[in-house]
């Protein structure tokens, strides 16, 4: 009986539509699949590429500074000359914060220790200190509370990438030789053998001297802190890089064995400096603050100092000079072609290359700027002006597109009612379709100008690649936009200046996302449905 | 002869018959070419003035096409060539000395679709007289939309809200502001291309009694698919097929007594 069901015809026939349903639900279960992972790797790779740069970038805007009360007694400057704001402003301040620094540690005479001590602070550390005594002479000659800036290397270190730091309390009690230079250290227990023993396990050239290859030891004693050299048998020798304030004897638990554990030659700032760095870290001499300077200041070939403030003047002129011709021009073109142009081959034949133009790549708008603006017009070289007129060139077609997109989506009902009423063509467009397309134009032009704002291939054509220090003051003054920026630092060399281009990036994204933001605000704010 | 439509006030219209003896409009042989295609072929036909005259037809059958020469609304179309002769009060409108802006003053239109500006009901019926100069002064202005919103039935519904948005309205309002819009400039003629095919009867219903009152004061050409609707509104009626003016005569000759064949086999509803 069964098998007569199973055989008979109708059976089959719903068997076999049951497998094609089945089988369509699993095409459509796996196209939704597909479609799910390819999301899914989209967010994880965009994800990726946000957290790197964010973790790159997000130390550049914080910074470290050294507060300092500095007597203001300029050596070549008497009160009576302070009048002068030239004398006061060519006077020697960095001398003045070098003075402050080094007054913390006077322990410090010879040469090499000293440029070593001076070049923890920034080379544009007094930079504040002479604007406010340039503004307000009679400072001079009072005490004022500074923030002196970092170096670049002093930086990293605070930020972390200088050395971990093992700390570990002495199991027995130790005596030193002395309180100054070479000193040799002898201890009742087995603190120095048991830590030669953990580290020899790693590091299979550790030998008795203790060399810049290996984690480097110190033994922070009676208020100083003793770098050791050799660990033989039966003798401890070592520097003193922080004075002692007694020789003598230290208790069990009253001194600390400390490690470096990063090996000198394998870091910029050596053992002295983190010593210091870190003396002054325990004073509370060290602030950290968020980094105005790093809008406020232009380009400089110090990591600590370096700013985009000249980038983004740069950029503001230059997407002014591009918004400027593009966006009459590009309506108005636009408008032109939509509305009132015949249609016929030669209008044609503009749509087709509008378009053709839209896929050009921009390093080829580059070079005819470089010919034309530069070469034949004669303008001058970096200027945002010539980049502005690139970029617009580039954005052009871009606008209007987008423009007549905007302008054909008006239904023509709408032109249609406002002739119909006696309105000449013109009046009809300028009336009634120009207004209502203007949220699409609009948002062509926030992501025209967007673009514009990350371009870098075609401004480096026509020179925008210079070092500039000074903000630009006019579009005809040399210049530099943000992502040239960008591209300027991340081929430096110096360590400072990765988180530097890191931060850059994040501003460029911040502005992007903003205009971005703004187009789709416009779009669903004025979006009309007929 | 089977009749399915009854149009009783057509009947009692018997007396406008002689409105012909002045006509508003006279077309002489016009034909339209889309591109290659033939639209309209040698329409000859004499429109009378202040009645309401329909274009019935099957789909694609010329009328909307020579509604829009009346007002000369082909011109924006590039590929529409119109030759032949259509002449208002005498004047030839596609003489090329003509302004089409003033004769589109003259000859108002009300579209298939309402289509309001996204302005205000006032800015709606305020936009024709403002680019004419008809208003000197603002009160002038108001006095014009009040006047014409009136005429149009709309004034009642609207009068406290006349800063909201046209598109707000209903649809039959919509298309009332559109007619109040047409009439602010004061034109001679209003074309109307099926006016009500997008409106529920109700809506519809207002409108047909508005084009009666309108009738008054206005020569009015409507487009309508709907035959009980020519046969309801209108004095005259003129049947189109295939680009052809196949009949022409009084609502009430047209569907009682036609003298053609596809005139009648149209309004017995055996093709279209």
């Amino acid at each position: 009986m069964t098998k007569a069901i199973i055989g008979s015809p109708e059976t089959r026939l719903r068997d076999a539509v049951k497998r094609r349903i089945a089988a369509r639900y699993r095409a459509e279960f796996r196209f939704r699949l597909y479609g799910m992972i390819a999301i899914a790797l989209t967010a994880l790779f965009l994800l990726i590429v946000l957290v790197d740069i964010l973790l790159k970038g997000l130390p550049a805007f914080t910074v470290h500074q050294f507060r300092f009360d500095v007597p203001v007694v300029l050596a070549d400057i008497d009160p009576a000359k302070a009048k002068d704001p030239e004398v006061l402003r060519g006077a020697d301040y960095q001398a003045l914060v070098r003075d402050a620094l080094r007054s913390h540690f006077p322990e410090v005479k010879d040469r090499v220790g000293r440029r070593r001590l001076d070049g923890l602070i920034s080379s544009g550390a007094s930079d504040t200190l002479r604007h406010q005594v340039v503004a307000d002479p009679s400072l001079v000659g009072k005490t004022l509370s500074i923030a002196a800036l970092v170096s670049a290397d002093a930086e990293l270190y605070f930020k972390g990438t200088g050395t971990a730091i093992d700390r570990k309390p002495g199991a027995s009690t130790i005596s030193v030789s002395g309180q100054e230079g070479p000193v040799t250290l002898s201890t009742s227990g087995s603190d120095f053998s048991e830590w030669a023993k953990a580290y020899r396990q790693r590091y299979a050239k550790l030998g008795e001297k203790l060399d810049a290859e290996v984690p480097s030891l110190l033994v922070a004693l009676n208020g100083g802190l003793v770098k050791v050299n050799e660990i033989s048998a039966g003798n401890i020798s070592g520097e003193v890089l922080l004075p002692l304030k007694s020789a003598g004897d230290a208790q069990a638990g009253a001194w600390q064995l400390v490690t470096y554990l990063t090996p000198e030659s394998n870091r910029r700032v050596k053992d002295r400096e983190v010593a210091w760095l870190e003396a002054l870290r325990a004073k509370g001499i060290v602030e950290r603050s968020f980094n105005w300077r790093f809008f406020t200041s232009g380009d400089s070939r110090e990591a600590e100092l370096a700013g985009i403030r000249g980038a983004l003047v740069g950029s503001a002129l230059t997407l002014l000079v591009t918004l400027l011709i593009c966006l009459p021009l590009g309506v108005a073109a636009a408008i032109y072609l939509e509305e009132f142009a015949p249609k016929n081959r030669a209008t044609e034949l503009i749509e087709v290359n509008i378009n053709n133009l839209a896929a050009v790549p921009s390093i080829v708008f580059g070079l005819l700027g470089l010919a034309v603006f530069l070469n034949f017009f004669g303008l001058p070289r970096s200027a945002p002006l010539v980049g502005g007129l690139v970029l617009a060139l580039l954005v052009l077609p871009t606008i209007i597109i987008a423009s007549r997109a905007a302008l054909k989506a008006v239904p023509p009902s709408i032109k249609e009612a406002a002739l119909g009423v006696g309105a000449s063509h013109q009046q009809a467009v300028f009336h009634h379709v120009l207004p209502l397309a203007m949220p699409g134009i609009l948002t062509g032009t926030i992501i025209g100008m967007a673009h514009a704002l990350g371009e870098t291939a075609p401004l480096l054509m026509i020179g925008m690649v210079a070092f500039i220090v000074a903000p630009a003051t006019s579009v005809t003054d040399a210049a530099t936009v943000l992502p040239v920026q960008i591209y300027l630092w991340s081929d430096l060399p110096e360590i400072g200046f990765q988180a530097k281009t890191a931060a850059a990036i994040i501003v460029l994204l911040i502005f992007l996302f903003v205009m971005n933001g703004a187009a789709i605000y416009l779009r669903k704010k004025f979006e009309r449905r007929w | 002869m089977e009749m399915i439509v009854n149009p009783p006030q057509a009947l009692s219209r018997a007396k406008d018959v002689d409105l012909m003896q002045t006509p508003k409009i006279v077309a002489r042989n016009v034909n339209v070419h889309y591109g290659d295609k033939h639209a309209l072929k040698d329409v000859s036909v004499d429109i009378g003035e202040k009645s309401v005259t329909a274009f019935i037809g099957p789909s694609g059958c010329g009328k909307s096409t020579f509604l829009r020469c009346i007002n000369r609304m082909n011109d924006t179309i590039p590929s529409a060539k119109v030759t032949g002769e259509i002449l208002i009060d005498k004047d030839d409108i596609y003489d090329p000395s003509l302004d089409v802006v003033q004769l589109r003053a003259r000859v108002g239109m009300v579209f298939q679709k309402p289509n309001p500006f996204p302005k205000s009901i006032f800015e709606n019926v305020a936009y024709g007289p403002r680019i004419h100069g008809l208003a000197g002064s603002k009160t002038e202005l108001e006095e014009i939309v009040h006047r014409s919103l009136k005429r149009a039935g709309l004034w009642e519904e609207v009068k406290d809200r006349l800063g909201d948005s046209g598109t707000g309205l209903s649809g039959g309002q919509q298309q009332r502001l559109c007619i109040a819009r047409a009439i602010a400039v004061s034109p001679e003629i209003i074309l109307m291309d099926e006016p009500c095919s997008a409106l529920d009867p109700i809506a519809t219903a207002r409108i047909e009694e508005l084009i009666d009152e309108l009738r008054e004061n206005f020569t009015i050409i409507i487009v309508t698919h709907s035959m009980q609707q020519a046969a309801r509104v209108s004095q005259r009626t003129a049947f189109f097929h295939l680009g052809v003016l196949v009949e022409e005569g009084t609502t009430e000759t047209i569907f009682t007594n036609p003298t053609e064949r596809r005139t009648q086999d149209y309004i017995t509803g055996r093709f279209g």
